[in-house]
Protein backbone atom coordinates (compact mmCIF):
# COMPACT_ATOMS: atom_id res chain seq x y z
CA UNK A 1 0.00 0.00 0.00
CA UNK A 2 1.74 3.15 -1.14
CA UNK A 3 1.19 6.61 0.33
CA UNK A 4 -1.11 7.82 -2.57
CA UNK A 5 -3.73 5.22 -2.02
CA UNK A 6 -4.32 6.96 1.46
CA UNK A 7 -4.06 10.31 -0.44
CA UNK A 8 -6.99 9.04 -2.40
CA UNK A 9 -8.93 7.16 0.54
CA UNK A 10 -8.70 10.37 2.75
CA UNK A 11 -9.53 12.69 -0.39
CA UNK A 12 -12.66 10.08 -0.77
CA UNK A 13 -13.76 10.43 2.23
CA UNK A 14 -13.57 14.04 2.60
CA UNK A 15 -15.47 15.07 -0.81
CA UNK A 16 -17.96 12.62 0.43
CA UNK A 17 -18.23 14.83 4.12
CA UNK A 18 -18.48 18.15 2.36
CA UNK A 19 -21.34 17.16 -0.07
CA UNK A 20 -22.99 16.00 3.25
CA UNK A 21 -22.20 18.71 5.09
CA UNK A 22 -23.50 20.77 1.61
CA UNK A 23 -26.58 18.93 1.62
CA UNK A 24 -27.22 19.44 5.70
CA UNK A 25 -27.05 22.94 4.96
CA UNK A 26 -28.97 23.30 1.87
CA UNK A 27 -31.77 23.29 4.60
CA UNK A 28 -33.66 20.39 6.43
CA UNK A 29 -37.53 21.16 5.95
CA UNK A 30 -40.38 18.93 7.17
CA UNK A 31 -42.50 18.89 4.29
CA UNK A 32 -46.34 18.66 4.34
CA UNK A 33 -46.72 15.98 1.80
CA UNK A 34 -45.79 12.82 0.36
CA UNK A 35 -45.80 12.28 -3.54
CA UNK A 36 -45.12 8.85 -5.08
CA UNK A 37 -43.85 8.04 -8.27
CA UNK A 38 -43.71 5.41 -10.31
CA UNK A 39 -42.31 5.00 -13.51
CA UNK A 40 -41.90 8.85 -13.72
CA UNK A 41 -45.45 9.33 -13.24
CA UNK A 42 -47.22 10.72 -10.11
CA UNK A 43 -48.64 8.24 -8.15
CA UNK A 44 -50.12 10.15 -5.44
CA UNK A 45 -49.71 12.93 -3.18
CA UNK A 46 -50.96 12.78 0.48
CA UNK A 47 -50.76 14.89 3.59
CA UNK A 48 -48.29 13.85 5.87
CA UNK A 49 -50.56 15.15 8.95
CA UNK A 50 -52.94 12.05 8.46
CA UNK A 51 -52.39 8.71 10.00
CA UNK A 52 -52.78 6.22 7.08
CA UNK A 53 -51.40 3.51 5.04
CA UNK A 54 -50.98 3.78 1.28
CA UNK A 55 -51.30 0.86 -0.59
CA UNK A 56 -49.36 1.11 -4.23
CA UNK A 57 -50.22 -1.50 -6.51
CA UNK A 58 -48.42 -1.20 -9.89
CA UNK A 59 -47.90 -3.38 -13.08
CA UNK A 60 -43.98 -3.70 -11.57
CA UNK A 61 -45.41 -4.89 -8.00
CA UNK A 62 -47.02 -3.91 -4.80
CA UNK A 63 -45.61 -1.39 -1.70
CA UNK A 64 -47.40 -0.24 1.13
CA UNK A 65 -46.23 3.33 2.66
CA UNK A 66 -46.98 3.97 6.52
CA UNK A 67 -47.88 7.79 7.20
CA UNK A 68 -47.50 8.49 10.81
CA UNK A 69 -46.49 12.11 12.68
CA UNK A 70 -44.98 13.53 9.48
CA UNK A 71 -42.96 10.57 8.82
CA UNK A 72 -43.36 7.98 6.13
CA UNK A 73 -41.50 4.48 5.77
CA UNK A 74 -41.78 1.41 3.56
CA UNK A 75 -43.57 -0.98 5.37
CA UNK A 76 -44.16 -3.81 2.76
CA UNK A 77 -42.93 -4.21 -0.99
CA UNK A 78 -42.93 -7.77 -2.99
CA UNK A 79 -39.53 -6.21 -4.50
CA UNK A 80 -36.71 -8.91 -5.19
CA UNK A 81 -34.16 -6.96 -3.00
CA UNK A 82 -36.15 -5.41 -0.89
CA UNK A 83 -33.63 -2.27 0.40
CA UNK A 84 -36.32 0.08 0.27
CA UNK A 85 -37.88 -1.39 3.46
CA UNK A 86 -34.67 -1.09 4.80
CA UNK A 87 -34.43 2.66 4.32
CA UNK A 88 -36.21 3.79 7.42
CA UNK A 89 -38.45 6.43 7.87
CA UNK A 90 -38.37 10.12 6.17
CA UNK A 91 -39.29 13.48 6.99
CA UNK A 92 -37.63 16.15 5.27
CA UNK A 93 -37.88 17.99 2.16
CA UNK A 94 -34.98 16.06 0.43
CA UNK A 95 -34.89 12.76 1.63
CA UNK A 96 -36.66 9.79 -0.62
CA UNK A 97 -37.47 5.99 0.19
CA UNK A 98 -36.17 4.64 -3.19
CA UNK A 99 -37.42 1.41 -4.24
CA UNK A 100 -35.49 0.89 -7.76
CA UNK A 101 -36.96 -2.62 -9.00
CA UNK A 102 -40.46 -1.09 -8.67
CA UNK A 103 -39.14 2.39 -10.60
CA UNK A 104 -40.70 3.78 -7.04
CA UNK A 105 -39.83 6.78 -5.52
CA UNK A 106 -41.28 8.58 -2.39
CA UNK A 107 -40.40 12.32 -1.69
CA UNK A 108 -41.57 14.80 0.46
CA UNK A 109 -42.81 17.95 -0.48
CA UNK A 110 -43.79 21.08 1.28
CA UNK A 111 -46.38 22.42 -0.66
CA UNK A 112 -48.87 20.24 -2.93
CA UNK A 113 -47.17 19.86 -6.12
CA UNK A 114 -50.08 19.96 -8.34
CA UNK A 115 -48.92 22.38 -11.24
CA UNK A 116 -52.55 22.32 -12.67
CA UNK A 117 -54.15 23.69 -9.81
CA UNK A 118 -51.34 26.16 -9.01
CA UNK A 119 -51.20 27.80 -12.02
CA UNK A 120 -55.37 28.30 -11.69
CA UNK A 121 -54.58 29.98 -8.57
CA UNK A 122 -51.66 32.23 -9.73
CA UNK A 123 -54.38 33.10 -12.71
CA UNK A 124 -57.08 33.93 -10.65
CA UNK A 125 -55.05 36.03 -8.59
CA UNK A 126 -53.64 38.19 -11.35
CA UNK A 127 -57.18 38.42 -12.78
CA UNK A 128 -58.26 39.93 -9.57
CA UNK A 129 -55.33 42.15 -9.45
CA UNK A 130 -56.66 43.79 -12.80
CA UNK A 131 -59.91 44.37 -11.79
CA UNK A 132 -58.63 46.34 -8.98
CA UNK A 133 -56.81 48.11 -11.30
CA UNK A 134 -59.29 48.61 -13.61
CA UNK A 135 -61.56 49.99 -10.47
CA UNK B 1 4.98 -23.32 -25.54
CA UNK B 2 3.38 -22.20 -29.01
CA UNK B 3 0.84 -19.61 -29.24
CA UNK B 4 -2.22 -21.33 -29.46
CA UNK B 5 -0.98 -23.31 -25.64
CA UNK B 6 -0.63 -20.55 -24.27
CA UNK B 7 -3.91 -19.30 -25.55
CA UNK B 8 -6.12 -22.00 -24.98
CA UNK B 9 -4.57 -21.86 -20.93
CA UNK B 10 -5.04 -18.70 -20.70
CA UNK B 11 -8.99 -19.00 -21.65
CA UNK B 12 -9.17 -22.01 -19.28
CA UNK B 13 -7.33 -19.95 -16.89
CA UNK B 14 -9.87 -16.66 -16.99
CA UNK B 15 -12.77 -19.75 -17.37
CA UNK B 16 -11.74 -20.32 -13.68
CA UNK B 17 -11.44 -17.07 -12.50
CA UNK B 18 -15.15 -16.34 -13.99
CA UNK B 19 -16.46 -19.26 -11.93
CA UNK B 20 -14.55 -17.67 -8.82
CA UNK B 21 -16.23 -14.91 -9.31
CA UNK B 22 -19.07 -15.84 -9.50
CA UNK B 23 -19.06 -18.02 -6.32
CA UNK B 24 -18.48 -14.54 -5.21
CA UNK B 25 -21.09 -13.27 -5.98
CA UNK B 26 -23.35 -15.79 -4.98
CA UNK B 27 -21.77 -15.43 -1.56
CA UNK B 28 -22.40 -11.72 -1.70
CA UNK B 29 -26.13 -12.54 -1.71
CA UNK B 30 -25.67 -14.75 1.57
CA UNK B 31 -24.29 -11.65 3.44
CA UNK B 32 -26.69 -9.09 3.52
CA UNK B 33 -25.18 -5.87 5.42
CA UNK B 34 -26.67 -3.18 3.63
CA UNK B 35 -28.88 -1.05 5.30
CA UNK B 36 -31.24 -0.23 2.65
CA UNK B 37 -28.97 2.13 0.43
CA UNK B 38 -29.18 0.70 -3.01
CA UNK B 39 -25.74 -0.67 -4.81
CA UNK B 40 -24.44 -0.93 -1.20
CA UNK B 41 -22.52 -4.52 -1.07
CA UNK B 42 -19.20 -6.17 -0.38
CA UNK B 43 -17.84 -6.17 -3.91
CA UNK B 44 -16.08 -9.17 -3.17
CA UNK B 45 -16.19 -10.21 -6.99
CA UNK B 46 -14.40 -7.67 -7.46
CA UNK B 47 -11.53 -9.19 -5.60
CA UNK B 48 -11.03 -11.64 -9.00
CA UNK B 49 -11.34 -8.17 -11.26
CA UNK B 50 -8.66 -6.45 -9.50
CA UNK B 51 -6.41 -9.43 -9.18
CA UNK B 52 -6.84 -10.19 -13.02
CA UNK B 53 -5.94 -6.73 -13.38
CA UNK B 54 -2.91 -7.12 -12.00
CA UNK B 55 -1.89 -10.67 -12.96
CA UNK B 56 -3.10 -10.63 -17.01
CA UNK B 57 -4.27 -7.13 -17.63
CA UNK B 58 -7.21 -5.08 -18.55
CA UNK B 59 -8.72 -7.06 -21.60
CA UNK B 60 -8.64 -10.01 -19.36
CA UNK B 61 -10.62 -8.38 -16.38
CA UNK B 62 -12.51 -6.67 -18.69
CA UNK B 63 -13.64 -10.14 -19.95
CA UNK B 64 -13.96 -11.65 -16.26
CA UNK B 65 -15.93 -8.78 -15.25
CA UNK B 66 -18.33 -8.63 -18.06
CA UNK B 67 -18.82 -12.48 -18.06
CA UNK B 68 -19.28 -12.70 -14.64
CA UNK B 69 -22.29 -10.03 -14.52
CA UNK B 70 -23.90 -11.15 -17.44
CA UNK B 71 -23.95 -14.96 -15.88
CA UNK B 72 -24.44 -14.20 -12.56
CA UNK B 73 -27.47 -11.63 -13.48
CA UNK B 74 -29.11 -14.21 -16.17
CA UNK B 75 -28.76 -17.04 -12.91
CA UNK B 76 -30.09 -15.08 -10.16
CA UNK B 77 -30.84 -11.38 -11.13
CA UNK B 78 -33.39 -9.92 -13.63
CA UNK B 79 -33.13 -7.51 -17.11
CA UNK B 80 -32.23 -3.81 -15.10
CA UNK B 81 -30.26 -5.87 -12.34
CA UNK B 82 -27.94 -6.44 -15.06
CA UNK B 83 -28.13 -2.77 -16.03
CA UNK B 84 -26.78 -1.77 -12.81
CA UNK B 85 -24.02 -4.12 -12.30
CA UNK B 86 -22.77 -3.68 -15.58
CA UNK B 87 -22.89 0.19 -15.26
CA UNK B 88 -20.92 -0.31 -12.09
CA UNK B 89 -18.55 -2.83 -13.43
CA UNK B 90 -17.74 -0.87 -16.32
CA UNK B 91 -17.32 2.39 -13.84
CA UNK B 92 -15.44 0.66 -11.42
CA UNK B 93 -13.25 -1.27 -14.30
CA UNK B 94 -12.39 1.90 -15.72
CA UNK B 95 -11.46 3.57 -12.90
CA UNK B 96 -9.22 0.98 -11.95
CA UNK B 97 -7.71 0.93 -15.03
CA UNK B 98 -6.77 4.63 -14.97
CA UNK B 99 -5.52 4.53 -11.81
CA UNK B 100 -3.18 1.36 -12.16
CA UNK B 101 -1.67 2.96 -16.16
CA UNK B 102 -0.42 6.47 -13.63
CA UNK B 103 1.47 3.76 -11.43
CA UNK B 104 1.24 6.10 -8.94
CA UNK B 105 -0.96 3.84 -7.28
CA UNK B 106 -0.75 0.36 -5.77
CA UNK B 107 -3.32 -2.88 -6.05
CA UNK B 108 -5.20 -1.20 -2.64
CA UNK B 109 -5.54 2.48 -4.52
CA UNK B 110 -6.94 1.04 -7.62
CA UNK B 111 -9.54 -1.21 -5.31
CA UNK B 112 -10.85 1.43 -3.60
CA UNK B 113 -11.16 3.95 -6.64
CA UNK B 114 -12.99 0.95 -8.50
CA UNK B 115 -15.10 0.47 -5.27
CA UNK B 116 -16.26 4.35 -4.81
CA UNK B 117 -16.78 4.46 -8.95
CA UNK B 118 -19.01 1.20 -8.90
CA UNK B 119 -21.69 2.98 -6.49
CA UNK B 120 -20.95 6.23 -8.54
CA UNK B 121 -22.01 4.48 -11.83
CA UNK B 122 -24.81 2.01 -9.91
CA UNK B 123 -26.35 6.11 -8.80
CA UNK B 124 -25.86 7.56 -12.42
CA UNK B 125 -28.32 4.49 -13.76
CA UNK B 126 -30.64 4.59 -11.00
CA UNK B 127 -30.76 8.46 -11.28
CA UNK B 128 -31.54 8.05 -15.04
CA UNK B 129 -34.39 5.07 -14.49
CA UNK B 130 -36.82 7.38 -12.11
CA UNK B 131 -35.43 10.65 -13.26
CA UNK B 132 -34.99 11.64 -10.00
CA UNK B 133 -31.91 14.00 -8.85
CA UNK B 134 -32.77 13.52 -5.56
CA UNK B 135 -31.30 10.27 -5.45
CA UNK B 136 -27.98 11.42 -5.33
CA UNK B 137 -28.15 12.71 -1.60
CA UNK B 138 -27.20 8.52 -1.37
CA UNK B 139 -23.91 9.68 -3.04
CA UNK B 140 -21.84 10.55 0.30
CA UNK B 141 -22.76 7.33 2.15
CA UNK B 142 -22.25 5.03 -0.75
CA UNK B 143 -18.94 6.75 -1.63
CA UNK B 144 -17.48 6.19 2.03
CA UNK B 145 -18.90 2.59 1.14
CA UNK B 146 -17.08 1.90 -1.20
CA UNK B 147 -14.36 2.91 -0.23
CA UNK B 148 -14.32 0.89 2.99
CA UNK B 149 -15.04 -1.97 1.03
CA UNK B 150 -12.53 -1.11 -1.65
CA UNK B 151 -9.56 -1.25 0.62
CA UNK B 152 -10.73 -4.65 2.45
CA UNK B 153 -10.95 -5.96 -0.66
CA UNK B 154 -7.96 -4.45 -1.97
CA UNK B 155 -5.95 -5.39 0.92
CA UNK B 156 -7.02 -9.21 0.13
CA UNK B 157 -5.88 -8.71 -3.54
CA UNK B 158 -2.50 -7.07 -2.55
CA UNK B 159 -1.95 -10.58 -0.09
CA UNK B 160 -3.48 -13.03 -3.07
CA UNK B 161 -1.50 -11.53 -5.69
CA UNK B 162 2.13 -13.22 -4.93
CA UNK B 163 0.53 -16.37 -4.89
CA UNK B 164 -1.68 -15.64 -7.87
CA UNK B 165 1.26 -15.08 -9.70
CA UNK B 166 3.31 -18.17 -8.90
CA UNK B 167 0.38 -20.45 -9.82
CA UNK B 168 -0.35 -18.82 -13.65
CA UNK B 169 3.46 -18.90 -13.90
CA UNK B 170 3.27 -22.45 -12.95
CA UNK B 171 0.53 -23.14 -15.34
CA UNK B 172 1.75 -21.75 -17.84
CA UNK B 173 -0.36 -18.43 -18.47
CA UNK B 174 1.95 -15.88 -17.70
Amino acid sequence: MKRNDCILAAAIFLFAGLLSVMFFLSGNEQGNYVTVTVDKKVYGTYPLDETQDIEILTEFGHNNLHVENGTVCMTEADCPDGYCKRQGEISTEKETIVCLPHKLVVEIQGAKPNGGRTEEQTDGQTGEDYDILVK
Amino acid sequence: MNRSDFLSKKISACGLLVALAMIFSYIETLIPINAGLPGMKLGIANLVVVAALYLFGPPEALLISLVRILLVGFLFGSGMSILYSLAGGLVSFLAMVLLKRTQKFSIVGASLFGGAMHNVGQLLVAAAVVENAKIFYYLPPLLCVGCVTGILVGLLALRILPTGQKIMRNAGTL
